[in-house]
């Protein structure tokens, strides 16, 4: 069964009808081993290459600079645990943000018991990191800073090139996870300044199972899979030749046209966030309002529970996510809502709406017609809500 | 990951509202934990003659609060007093693990209902047990 309206893009997308006719060939017929000699393996070779190259196109990096992995969470794990050990005799101080991705935290929370000390700098209202709390954390045994590009549940961007200039001053390698970012925003690697950059295909309308590294020439990290000669014999595994060329598609076609997608998707955005504080009372936008990804929508609405919220609209079609406890599948809210300084009671009725390439102006009027009432239904049905309303009956 | 007959009673619950003239009102949860209920019950005769509830939570404490409603209507206190959360989980067709805690709570606010009978009605009784509401407490299904 599928939904009618599809609004949990940030999880992920479909694939787009260009990708999969560029990955065909090679799930076919040319079936090589991008590391054989012989023709089939060749064709390959020239495949992942050329991939490669589309990549740091659109990153603005050098050919040699691209390493292909299975998922975003991969280039995650390498790039901290890969700068951690290759650093670990000149410092074992890591610095991140208290609202990263898990594939994120639970990297750091490993290093942590592996002797590694990590510093989670706090958040303002909207999830933004200051600078300012980033140069007070650094110390001289500070081998990593790891911050977001854009956070997965609020869609708050926060200003890396800024961060990442604060890092360079003091010589410290930086990574930025970009899975939520990139195609959804220019990237330039240069112009930021970062060192490493973690993506992901299935984010940009490319297959699940690939992601990417930026490794900066340069940049000392250990080695992540062992057992062979691919990626520079940094990260071992016979490649994923159809994924690869994939993620090149997809990242090529999100670039194309990305500035005009951008202003589209922007105008959905804001059209859905208006509309929904027009029509809802008692509700609250999380994220920052304009430093925030074009197609991320977070909202939480009080007296409701979001795990409700997401059945009644999976009923009626649409497809979303929540951070509540429910959905986290842990008895606390979302870490990134209680972080923006969120009470839990409120966390627990948070929305996200991510849109995406094939969201139209309809799918918005639909949510909109359809999310007032299902919210109205959860509060009739609320002990928190009746105190309000006798509230206000008795004024 | 829910029964089909958990998501009818979610979808369709069964006495939801308020009791204007209730005479017995119990509610556990807190909003911290995400999950709070509320039943209220006219009890005549020794008998539970009406009951409604209001929920605060997740599909599976909306579900399992229609449930508990619907298996307590008519019986008699005792009878309501001795509702479990298995068996409310029984009709439920069965809980995921992580939402045990949900039917627990359903327990729980049919005891809290029937504590504030009992102690409206001057009568002392040892039958009333209640947790303390938060979830996090709750070692539901743990075991």
């Amino acid at each position: 069964m599928t939904n009618k309206i599809y609004m949990d893009n940030a999880a992920t997308t479909p694939l787009k009808r260009e990708v999969l006719d560029a990955m065909m060939p090679y799930l076919t017929e040319e079936y090589g081993n991008a590391s054989s000699i012989y023709a089939t393996g060749r064709d390959a070779k020239r495949a992942l290459d050329e991939a490669r190259q589309t990549v740091a196109d659109a990153l603005g990096a050098k050919v040699n600079e691209i390493y292909f992995t299975s998922c975003g969470s991969e280039a995650d794990n390498w790039a901290i645990q890969g700068v951690a050990y290759a650093n670990k005799n000149r410092g074992r101080h890591i610095i991140s943000s208290q609202i990263e991705h898990h594939a994120v935290l639970h990297t750091l929370q490993y290093l942590e018991k592996q002797g590694f000390e990590v510093t989670y700098l706090p958040v303002d209202e909207y999830g933004l990191v200051r600078p300012d709390d980033l140069k007070d954390a650094i110390r001289p045994d500070t081998i990593l800073i790891t911050i977001m590009y854009a956070n997965n549940e609020i869609g708050t961007i926060e200003p890396i090139d800024e961060l990442a200039q604060i890092a360079r001053e003091h010589k410290i390698p930086f990574h930025t996870d970009a899975v939520q970012a990139v195609g959804h925003m220019p990237i330039n690697v240069k112009e930021l300044g970062v060192d490493l950059l973690s993506l992901s295909a299935h984010k940009l309308y490319g297959p699940k199972g690939v992601g990417a590294l930026y490794i900066k020439n340069g940049v000392k990290l250990d080695n992540f899979l062992h057992g062979g000669a691919q990626e520079r014999g940094r990260r071992a595994g016979t490649e994923n030749v159809a994924g690869i060329v994939g993620l090149a598609k997809a990242i090529e076609l999100a670039t194309a046209d990305i500035d005009e997608n951008m202003a589209r998707l922007t105008a959905l955005r804001d059209k859905l966030i208006s509309g929904m504080q027009a029509k809802i009372p008692y509700c609250r936008l999380n994220g920052h309002p304009a430093k925030r990804l074009c197609n991320n929508v977070n909202f939480s609405f009080e007296f409701i529970e979001g795990e409700s919220l997401l059945l009644m609209l999976d009923m009626k079609g649409v497809a979303a996510s929540s951070g509540s406890a429910c959905t986290s599948g842990s008895l606390d809210p979302s870490h990134v809502l209680l972080a923006i300084g969120l009470k839990h009671e409120i966390a627990h009725g948070s929305l996200r709406l991510s849109i995406g390439d094939f969201t139209t102006e309809e799918d918005i009027d639909y949510v909109l017609e359809v999310l007032g009432p299902i919210v109205q239904r959860l509060r009739d049905m609320s002990p928190l809500y009746e105190e309000v309303e006798r509230g206000v009956k008795h004024v | 990951m829910y029964s089909e007959k958990v998501l009818d009673h979610f979808s369709n619950p069964r006495n939801v509202g308020e009791l204007e003239d209730a005479n017995a009102v119990g509610q556990v949860g807190n909003a911290k934990c995400g999950d709070i209920m509320k039943i209220y019950m006219k009890i005549e005769d020794d008998t539970v003659k009406d009951i409604k509830f209001k929920t605060f939570g997740c599909g599976a404490a909306v579900a399992t609060s229609s449930m508990a409603t619907e298996m307590v209507k008519g019986k008699s206190v005792d009878e309501a007093l001795s509702l479990t959360n298995k068996a409310v989980m029984e009709a439920l067709d069965g809980l995921p693990p992580a939402k045990i805690h949900c039917s627990v709570l359903a327990e729980e606010a049919i005891h809290a209902a029937i504590e504030d009978y009992y102690n409206r009605q001057g009568i002392q009784s040892d039958k009333v047990k209640t947790c303390g509401g938060c979830c996090h407490d709750c070692h539901a299904g743990e075991e």
